[in-house]
């Protein structure tokens, strides 16, 4: 009774409904009913017990189990520690509110496709949960295997189009040279024992050399997955291209599980952390942020934009990891746990946030049939109830207080502000740089949610010329909203209560390293403030905060409407009097950009045609692409076509040819096994 | 209860900084007009603006959303918050600890956020145009405002506008030459932010060149006071910040209510003199093309960069 009641077992049993009702939707393939009405529903139940199963663990010592699963001697071991909890929480929580959203999403879907997507879906979400519970490196790899083949599954669901096979195929490779990373970090760390259970790794003793052999190619193939630079390039293609809830289980929860094996691989399977590591974190870090952003604010497709936007917060989680690990080898373990806390409090509210305005990008492109925020405007008045769900993933996402973007954010900023702990002048000076970055790809971040938010939502509406999709803008449906309604809570409650989410966090840590928040920390902060090193150094309180700014808004209307009146007329817009203004003389979301690529020109490559003054037919096109795509993919790929023209010499068709070979190739055999 | 009157002089504080803010502007324009040898207009000028303003009727396009109308008052907010928790007179603030500099900076990003796209909500040419240089000029400003108040932080160890008030100005009476770098950085910023000469002209008439006009150009009435309520205010709180974080001396130290009547005369003092600097600065200088935005602001993250690099190396 004990054990089915052990968080471990109530995970296990929530992997096993989600594989079930996998089977389920592909079983009833033409019963639409079960895949609409039961199978999302019920996942979204099964994540809510995973997210409590994930609470649960936090709180309790970690757990294990072994099962007779997988190959004759190699069973699966399977591990519940606080950190798996932690993440589990956040896959369960965020997923039940995207299933609860593709109830609504996937209703118009033919009922033969609709099937294949349950039964891939569901795979998806169970495989996420086995690579958080994986406790060797052989299950881990096959769930890691089966998350990276189901979502290119979900990927390419409209393989129709060339576009989306083309990004499926683009994730697909990206995604397997991660993997090989990653195994080749697992070998590098079993050091030739042939024991492939994280508790040998743990055990194993690496040289720092082959230390930060490991970590490097762990960071490179989590980091592949996670979408830093420069092995982003399949993020902005794949994430835009799956149906939308999809796209919000991709860059609301997956890219999360990087991180999660980045934190498992370096702080708990290496150990040992090395303050360079960390310097080169945050290089990538600081780089990843500036490129997301930057790029982001060029995108009108709104699905790619908030994919690029992904990549930008995938930078903020990595600093936060970056800062930890500079403190972590200069031996400041208070420090390391408030920047490790601070990393991992923004990947659960990125995953709320990010999966919240994915949603949203739904229901404009199932309501209006719109991807392209040049064709859209003043939606907010025919989608009133998802423009304010928008409304909060947007400012959630710009990190502006009282919601959560900000509290990760502000952690993130405590954390570089304690570099004069740090013994080198070099190092110490250069953190707060990094700040300053954050601080810029913040504000740049807000930027381009005004511009989305206005462009989308507000204004008049634009005539979408030629577009064939278009039509009347219907709001969302009820299990639609019920989704995103859940995450914009999700948004709200965890900037509100930041000091349990921190406490949580300091156990993660805790049990991680060892050493969690500074004590000071932990007694100054009551529920209502927020202060992760010490009172007298640092204190945000988000409920005080929104309690005085309500107040006062509200004092401010009540005095108006007391002393004054609250007489209105209506009329026509003003602009400064010009009568004949059309709703095409709004800003474009391209217009928008138009002082970024002022400012940052060098960092775009740039392909803008302007009409001359004699064009009797005058046109404006700009095309704006990634530069990594001509100095490293390009030419990489180009070495690789190369190479497999090289090697296609030997094949020459005559079976006489081959029969030399395979002689050959024995020969060679018999000469080095002698 | 000894809570209590800690508590009443927050709200007090508040409430002096609302009313007397539009003071301010009115002594910066008083200021101007005897600098350009134009008869200076009254110095509560700014009042009787409002109170014609509030008394008129609300015109509002047909097309508005409820963001529209919310906007006025969030700005107001927002300031009046902002105002709250800087150190005016004296330390003792219960409220301050819930936000500090970075959640001070925070409350202005918002205040921006929530204008622009006001501005962007009827849906006309010069709206858009405002929104998107002001979301500019916002970028540019922001890292190098958290530069000149990390350097602060650095130097008193906190983010609390409240403790590094109690650090440079009652601990001690060192001279930190790495805020030499940061105070004239924080100057650069609080022209940017609020909209004064050589960024943007808060006089202007010509709709091409305005990016806080243009953004304001579709209120009237009620919202508009609301709105030049608050940027006054927002003036009155960056020169506030300003003051105590660079030249702290006289603020009120927590629990000292005796020391309240100098704190208020130098708060007078100080307050009219930069009022005067700033109009002197305004007549000085002339209005910046809009892209050369990018490098005055840029001068002043690197200014307070180089301030923070400075206190690293005197320290060590």
């Amino acid at each position: 009774m004990q054990a089915a009641l052990s968080p471990l077992a109530g995970s296990l049993a929530a992997v096993l409904a989600w594989l079930l009702l996998g089977l389920a939707g592909l079983a009833g393939g033409g019963n639409g009913f079960i895949a609409r009405r039961i199978a999302f529903p019920l996942s979204a139940l099964a994540g809510l017990v995973l997210a409590a199963c994930g609470l649960l663990a936090v709180w309790n010592p970690a757990q294990s189990i072994t099962l007779p699963l997988g190959l004759p001697d190699l069973p699966f071991h399977l591990r519940l520690d606080p950190l798996a909890g932690f993440f589990l929480l956040l896959l369960g929580a965020v997923s039940a509110g995207i299933s609860v959203y593709a109830t609504g999403y996937f209703r118009e879907e033919a009922a033969g496709r609709l099937g294949l997507i349950v039964f891939q879906y569901h795979v998806f979400l169970a495989s996420m949960a086995l690579v958080m519970l994986a406790d060797d490196a052989y299950l881990f790899m096959v769930a890691w295997e089966t998350m990276a083949l189901s979502s290119y599954f979900l990927v390419i669901t409209d393989h129709r189009l060339p576009s989306v096979r083309s990004a499926g195929f683009l994730y697909l490779l990206m995604a397997h040279l991660g993997a090989i990373s990653i195994l080749l970090s697992f070998g590098v760390m079993n050091g030739g024992e042939g024991d492939y259970s994280f508790a040998a790794l743990r055990a194993a003793d690496l040289s720092p050399g082959w230390a930060s052999v490991a970590f490097v190619l762990a960071f490179l193939g989590f980091g592949a997955k996670a979408g830093m630079i420069p092995v982003h390039a399949w993020l902005p293609e794949a994430h835009p291209a799956a149906p939308s809830p999809v796209s919000a289980l991709m860059s609301g929860i997956m890219i999360k599980t990087a991180l999660y094996g980045m934190v498992r691989v370096i702080y708990d399977l290496i150990g040992g952390v090395q303050w360079q590591w960390g310097m080169l974190v945050l290089a990538v870090a600081a780089g990843t942020m500036l490129f997301g952003v930057l790029y982001a604010l060029m995108q009108h497709d709104l699905k790619r934009l908030l994919a690029y936007h992904s990549v930008e917060n995938i930078g903020i989680i990595l600093l936060g990891l970056g800062l930890s690990l500079v403190f972590a080898g200069f031996g400041q373990a208070a420090a390391a746990a408030l920047g490790l806390a601070a990393a991992l409090y923004h990947t659960l509210n990125h995953a709320v946030f990010k999966g919240l305005l994915f949603l949203g990008a739904g229901s404009i492109l199932h309501g209006s049939g719109l991807r392209n925020l040049n064709d859209m405007g003043g939606l907010a008045r025919s989608m009133p109830k998802t423009a304010f769900y928008f409304l909060v993933g947007a400012l959630a996402i710009s990190a502006l207080p009282p919601l959560n973007g900000f509290v990760s954010e502000w952690l993130t900023f405590q954390a570089a502000l304690q570099a004069p702990l740090v013994r080198s002048d070099t190092v110490r000076s250069l953190l707060p740089l990094f700040a300053a970055t954050l601080a810029l790809a913040g504000a740049l971040t807000a930027m381009c949610f005004v511009k989305v938010y206005g462009v989308a939502f507000l204004g008049r509406p634009r005539e979408p010329h030629g577009h064939p999709a278009a039509r009347a803008p219907r709001d969302a449906g009820a299990w639609e909203q019920y989704g995103m309604a859940w995450l914009a809570a999700g948004c709200l409650v965890l900037g509100l209560v930041p000091t349990a989410i921190l406490l949580m966090l300091n156990r993660v840590c805790t049990s991680l390293t060892g050493q969690g928040l500074a004590a000071e920390a932990l007694q100054d902060s009551g529920w209502l403030w927020l202060a992760p090193t010490a009172a007298e150094q640092a204190s945000y309180s988000p409920l005080v905060f929104l309690a005085v700014i309500v107040a006062v808004t509200w004092l401010t209307f009540i005095l108006v409407r007391r002393f004054y009146h609250g007489r209105v007329r209506h009329a026509d817009p003003w602009d400064c009097g010009f009568p004949e203004q059309t709703p095409r003389m709004q800003d474009t979301a391209d217009a928008f950009g138009q002082s970024i690529r002022h400012v940052f020109g060098p960092v775009y490559r740039m392909d803008r045609h302007l009409p001359g003054p004699e064009d009797a037919t005058p046109a404006y096109r700009l095309k704006i692409e990634d530069r990594h795509w001509y100095w490293l993919y390009l030419p990489i790929a180009r070495l690789a076509d190369w190479i497999s023209g090289r090697i296609a010499l030997l094949q020459q068709g005559r079976i006489g040819v081959y029969l030399l070979y395979s002689f050959l190739t024995l020969i060679a055999l018999l000469v080095f096994v002698r | 209860m000894s809570y209590l009157p800690d508590v009443a002089f927050q709200v007090l504080q508040s409430v002096f900084v609302v009313l007397a803010a539009p003071l301010l502007l009115g002594w910066v324009n008083q200021c101007r007009a005897w600098l350009q040898n134009r008869s200076a207009p009254s110095i509560l000028l700014p009042y009787w603006t409002l109170a014609k303003l509030f008394h008129k009727d609300a015109v509002i396009a047909r097309d508005a959303s409820p963001i529209f109308r919310l906007t006025p008052y969030i700005l107001f907010g927002c300031m009046w918050l902002a105002a709250g928790i800087v150190p005016v007179l004296a330390t003792g603030l219960p409220f301050a600890p819930a936000a500090d500099i970075i959640a001070l900076v925070g409350v202005f990003a918002l205040a921006r956020v929530f204008a622009a796209l006001a501005a962007m909500d009827i849906g006309t040419s010069f709206g858009g145009i405002g929104a998107r240089r002001e979301m500019l000029i916002g970028f540019l400003a922001e890292p190098a405002m958290l530069m000149t108040l990390f350097t602060a932080a650095f130097l008193s160890g906190s983010t609390q506008l409240t403790t590094i008030v109690e650090t440079l100005g009652h601990r001690e009476f060192a001279i930190h030459p790495g805020l030499a770098f940061a105070a004239i950085a924080f100057l650069m910023v609080l022209l940017a932010e609020n909209a004064r000469i050589p960024i943007d002209n808060p006089s202007t008439h010509l709709e091409l060149t305005m990016v806080h006009e243009a953004m304001i150009l579709e209120y009237s009435a009620r919202h508009l006071a609301l709105i030049e309520w608050a940027v006054a205010i927002k003036l009155f709180a960056y020169m506030t910040i300003g003051i105590a974080l660079f030249l702290p001396w006289g603020i009120a130290p927590a629990e000292d209510w005796s020391a309240l009547p100098l704190a208020l005369a130098a708060l007078a003092l100080k307050l009219a003199l930069g009022g005067a600097g700033l109009a002197l600065l305004e007549t000085l200088l002339a209005k910046l093309r809009l892209f050369l935005a990018p490098e005055f602001l840029s001068t002043a993250f690197l200014l307070a960069v180089l301030g923070m690099l400075t206190h690293f190396l005197t320290r060590s």
